[in-house]
């Protein structure tokens, strides 16, 4: 293995003596004889110093760890292709969104083992011009170690490997070197798609092909992913400047394309400007955004966002850039001298219509690309045609054929699938709520004083607390009950059925990928499940899937009502938190302590003595 | 096994190139096939290694020169015109050098710093055959490039390249950097359009790609920083029509840079873009047409004949066909043909329709890249 590809190594070094020598014959032929040619063959030897030497050897094999990681990727007919990159030894790939688009669920890739491997679409983000394959077939790909983008600077040495111009027939990765010409780039979109925030911009030689895939740092390590570059009068093909989309965006977004969909960028809901003193403030403000109820308002000046000094409004554009919608973000702004901290949840960038064109089906699908804001920037597919064998026309893969599902607003549907399987194991713990009468009684204390009962029916729940009283019935839409809870009842209504019957109840229900926890800001899955206008995210731990809580709004555009789980207790041959720790807003609304839950049938006779 | 033996080449080839230049028969080569040379010789590893070895200071060279360079923004935006560039700065008080462009053909330039201030740039003075223009902004203390401490190089040296090509810089986002080598020094010898470059000084040839839109006016330095040159103009060979990637040296500007500053210096003649043409453009026997005499002012264009064994001849245009469209231009009479014509360029394609009774004919001709 190793002799072989330093061979390979070795016939490009030979083959590069030769350039030379040709390059000299064809300059130097008006002036001088071959045996100048001669002479500089056999030139007196060299001392090369030891640190040369060494950095040679060192990035040879730098070099050589990471190629067996990088994927040529073919597409369907063989009408061009792109590159990729793995990451997980179970073939979970990295590439460009614009290199699978209009592939279909399946296609061919090509290790530099020399072998072609099957590949299955995972997850889709036309915005970011990002796309998770999986390669199948084997259970230990070798995968590039992930660096981290943040720690690059100007200056440092890179490399990019693909497929440029599709030249590797045998799948050996070209190599390309060179030097990390700028940082947290923004790279304007077509439309609203393929726009390059916070990116990596090298002048390593990236040209068609080379699309979707990996940058390395000299420590091997992935930083990026290529996909574009500037171009002008010379054609499609380098001048120095390419732009490869940072790591730790993708990063941000890779339990999200795990699930399968065609996942949505963020915007704050407010739109920012510069001004003559370099600082950035909010033009406009939708009073709909969550930033608007937290109390930001036009005219406020942006200090940090998500943690990173705003000075222009490109550093705002390439932050957010790098979020998927429903992310969490601190912000701190400034108002007449006062400085103020608060944590926003970002709006989405498209509406679900306009992502759902953008899945990788059939070509009158395609996303509206518009007209390029830069007609000299943004290399498409690659429109090379390959020659190779492995350009044979992809089909679906018999034994692999389960393994794609097709569905509207998925790249495929069958991850998502597997995903909200995965989670509702960790519901196991609570027991089997499918069997338990439908009336539920719930009682407790509020804050250690104000004693509650709740009484959940088919037709109505009903509230006690203290010496107040909630209904909601079902006729009617949720409301916010008990008043400044953001919908408790409401919230408890969704849990239950979570428990009862998910799939009878729920009109969507999808696992939509992983984020930070608002309250410990660990990584997260969540679940979305919707009901008529009520929609909840529930958060289920990492690895245990324990679930942790959720949040239910009651519509778009207002605050949930947040609920946070203690331990689970034995109740009534199940199990059920001790402790529900309720928010809404930036307010507690309390702890609830639950001494009992109770289960009845015949929910018609109970109700008269409850309504008060 | 075979790096070393690939160094010991890469160095032989070095000292030929060396001793070559030394002996003056550098100049001898044409520059395009120097530019190919080059282009063999450091597209590889070769060169690479001393990036790696230059470890942490080259951050600093880096972060050093990016605090003397400034985007520029004026006149252009139209096709193959942008309308931004870069400038350096060469003394604390905001004198600003760069290319004597159509850039600065504006009212106000604006100069963002590097720390992202925004202000308005005035013109002191330029040199045109030195091709080169000094800003002058409001500003005191300001990082700036000491001219007298400028460097010089040779073929072989590894070089960064400072531009904001492409405008993908903004604000107080620092400018891009490329690595390259110099190829080789030597006299420009260039055109623009079918426009003379005004410059025939000695410059450096870049295997790096410079020539890109906005990155006239950049620099070009050593591996620690030490200023070398300022990156030209987006030119052609005029031998060979390869786009040249070319540096002025300092030396070669710092007289006049210094002459403009101190008000000594206000050359304006000849203009780059003005009057003088590479030659006399071309006519319509360039492609094997004789057209009708032009005796009034609007004489259609009409083909009198047809040379033998020309373009024209091998296309199938006969006498009496009337061109309608050049280049997608309407042109109703010899003289908007002619026009057309003066602005080719060798190497451009002309694509003309022509009516032959009532059939309208499309062909495409290859301008020619001597004149006959």
């Amino acid at each position: 293995m190793t002799t072989r590809k330093q061979k390979i190594f070795s016939t490009g070094r030979v083959a590069l003596a030769w350039c030379l020598a040709e390059g000299l014959i064809l300059s130097l032929s008006v002036s001088l004889s071959l045996s100048m040619l001669r002479s500089v063959g056999e030139a007196a030897p060299v001392t090369v110093s030891e640190v040369v030497r060494h950095a040679e050897e060192q990035r040879i094999n730098t070099m050589k760890s990471v190629a067996p990681a990088v994927v040529a990727i073919f597409a369907a007919g063989g009408n061009g292709g792109g590159s990729g990159v793995l990451i997980k030894a179970d073939g979970f790939a990295i590439t460009n969104f614009h290199v699978v688009q209009g592939q279909g669920g399946f296609m061919k890739c090509g290790l530099n083992d020399g072998k072609v491997y099957d590949a299955v679409l995972v997850g889709i983000d036309p915005t970011g011009d990002v796309a998770l394959i999986q390669l199948l077939g084997r259970t230990d790909f070798p995968h590039a170690p992930i660096g981290n983008s943040d720690e690059v600077r100007i200056g440092d040495s890179t490399f990019a490997m693909g497929n440029p111009f599709l030249l590797a027939t045998d799948f050996q990765p070209t190599v390309t070197y060179g030097m990390v010409s700028g940082v947290h780039r923004y790279q304007y979109p077509a439309g609203t798609f393929l726009e390059y925030t916070d990116c990596i911009q090298v002048d390593a030689s990236i040209n068609p092909g080379n699309s979707g895939g990996p940058l390395f740092n000299m420590q091997g390590e992935l930083i990026g992913i290529n996909g574009r570059i500037s171009v002008e009068k010379r054609g499609r093909v380098n001048v120095g400047a390419g732009y490869s989309i940072s790591i730790n965006q993708v990063m941000h977004f890779l339990d999200h394309l795990k699930s399968g969909r065609v996942v949505d960028h963020a915007t704050l809901g407010a739109t920012v400007a510069g001004t003559s003193d370099g600082t950035v403030v909010i033009n406009r403000i939708l009073e709909t955004s969550e930033a608007y109820r937290r109390g930001l308002r036009q005219d406020d000046e942006i200090v940090t966002f998500a943690g990173r000094p705003i000075r222009s409004v490109n550093q705002f554009k390439n932050i957010l850039g790098i979020y998927p919608k429903g992310w969490i973000v601190p912000i701190s702004y400034r108002r007449e001298g006062q400085r103020s901290d608060i944590q926003v949840r970002l709006m989405g960038l498209h509406r679900r219509a306009e992502l759902a064109g953008g899945e990788g089906g059939e070509p009158e699908e395609q996303p509206p690309r518009g007209p390029e804001r830069n007609p000299d920037e943004a290399p498409r597919d690659p429109d090379e045609t390959p020659a190779g064998p492995a350009a044979a026309k992809p089909e679906i893969p018999e034994q692999y054929a389960s393994l794609y599902i097709e569905r509207q607003g998925y790249a495929n549907y069958y991850f998502n699938q597997q995903a909200q399987a995965r989670l509702m194991q960790g519901l196991a713990d609570w027991g089997d709520y499918s069997k338990v009468p439908v009336g539920w009684s719930i009682t407790g204390t509020l804050n250690g004083t104000t004693p509650v009962q709740i009484r959940m029916l088919t037709e109505a729940i009903a509230a006690k607390l203290g010496d107040q009283f909630a209904v909601q019935e079902m006729k009617n839409d949720f409301a916010d009950l008990p008043a400044g809870s953001g919908g408790l009842l409401a919230a408890l209504e969704q849990l239950k059925h979570l428990l009862a019957d998910p799939q009878d109840y729920f009109t969507e229900f999808y696992y939509l990928g992983s984020e930070p926890f608002r309250d410990t800001r660990e990584q997260v899955q969540v679940l979305i499940t919707t009901r008529s206008l009520v929609t909840s995210r529930w958060y289920f731990k990492q690895e245990s899937n324990e679930l942790l809580g959720f949040d239910t709004t009651l519509a778009e555009d207002v605050d949930p009502c947040e609920i946070r789980f203690g331990e689970l207790v034995s109740q009534e041959g199940v199990k059920f938190p001790k402790v529900l720790t309720i928010r809404y807003g930036d307010q507690a609304f309390g702890k609830l302590n639950i001494d009992s839950l109770q289960f009845f049938a015949s929910p018609a006779a109970a109700t008269g003595g409850q309504n008060p | 096994m075979i790096g070393p033996r690939v160094c010991r080449l890469w160095v032989s080839v070095h000292q030929v190139l060396t001793s070559l230049s030394r002996k003056g028969l550098c100049r001898t080569f044409s520059i395009g096939l120097l530019v190919v040379c080059a282009g063999l010789l450091c597209g590889g590893s070769v060169q690479a290694q001393s990036a790696d070895i230059h470890g942490e200071d080259i951050h600093d060279a880096i972060q050093y020169v990016q605090q003397r360079m400034v985007k520029l923004y004026g006149a252009g935006g139209l096709k193959n015109l942008a309308g931004y560039g870069t400038g350096f700065l060469v003394s604390p008080d905001g004198h600003i050098a760069t290319v004597w462009s159509h850039l600065l053909d504006a009212d106000t330039v604006a100069v963002v710093l590097p720390d992202g201030r925004r202000m308005f740039g005035r013109m002191v003075g330029t040199d045109s055959k030195k091709d080169i223009a000094v800003l002058k902004i409001d500003a005191v203390d300001l990082p700036y490039f000491d001219l007298s401490h400028a460097a010089s190089a040779g073929p072989g040296a590894s070089v960064l390249a400072f531009s904001n090509m492409f405008k993908v810089a903004v604000g107080d986002e620092p400018v891009t950097v490329t690595h390259g080598v110099i190829s080789a020094r030597t006299d420009l010898s260039a055109r623009r359009g079918r426009y003379q470059a005004p410059y025939t000084g000695p410059v450096y040839i870049l295997d790096a790609v410079t020539n890109n839109p906005g990155a006239e006016g950049g620099v070009l330095t050593t591996y620690d920083g030490k200023l070398l040159a300022m990156l030209g103009r987006q030119v052609r060979s005029d031998q060979n029509n390869v786009w040249l990637n070319y540096a002025v040296p300092i030396s070669e500007l710092r007289t006049s840079i210094e002459d403009i500053i101190a008000g000594r210096l206000h050359r304006t003649d000849p203009l780059m873009a003005g009057t003088k043409p590479t030659g006399d453009g071309f006519k319509g026997l360039d492609f094997g047409l004789v057209l009708v005499p032009d005796v009034v002012f609007r004489t259609p264009v009409y083909i009198e004949t047809v040379v033998e064994g020309s373009q024209a001849d091998k296309m199938g245009l006969k006498p009496d066909d009337l061109i309608v469209f050049a280049n997608g231009e309407l042109v109703p009479s010899i003289r908007n043909f002619e026009t057309v014509l003066q602005s080719l360029s060798p190497g451009d394609d002309l694509q003309l329709v022509v009516r032959r009774e009532s059939e309208l004919i499309s062909v495409t001709f290859q301008v020619p890249r001597q004149k006959r």
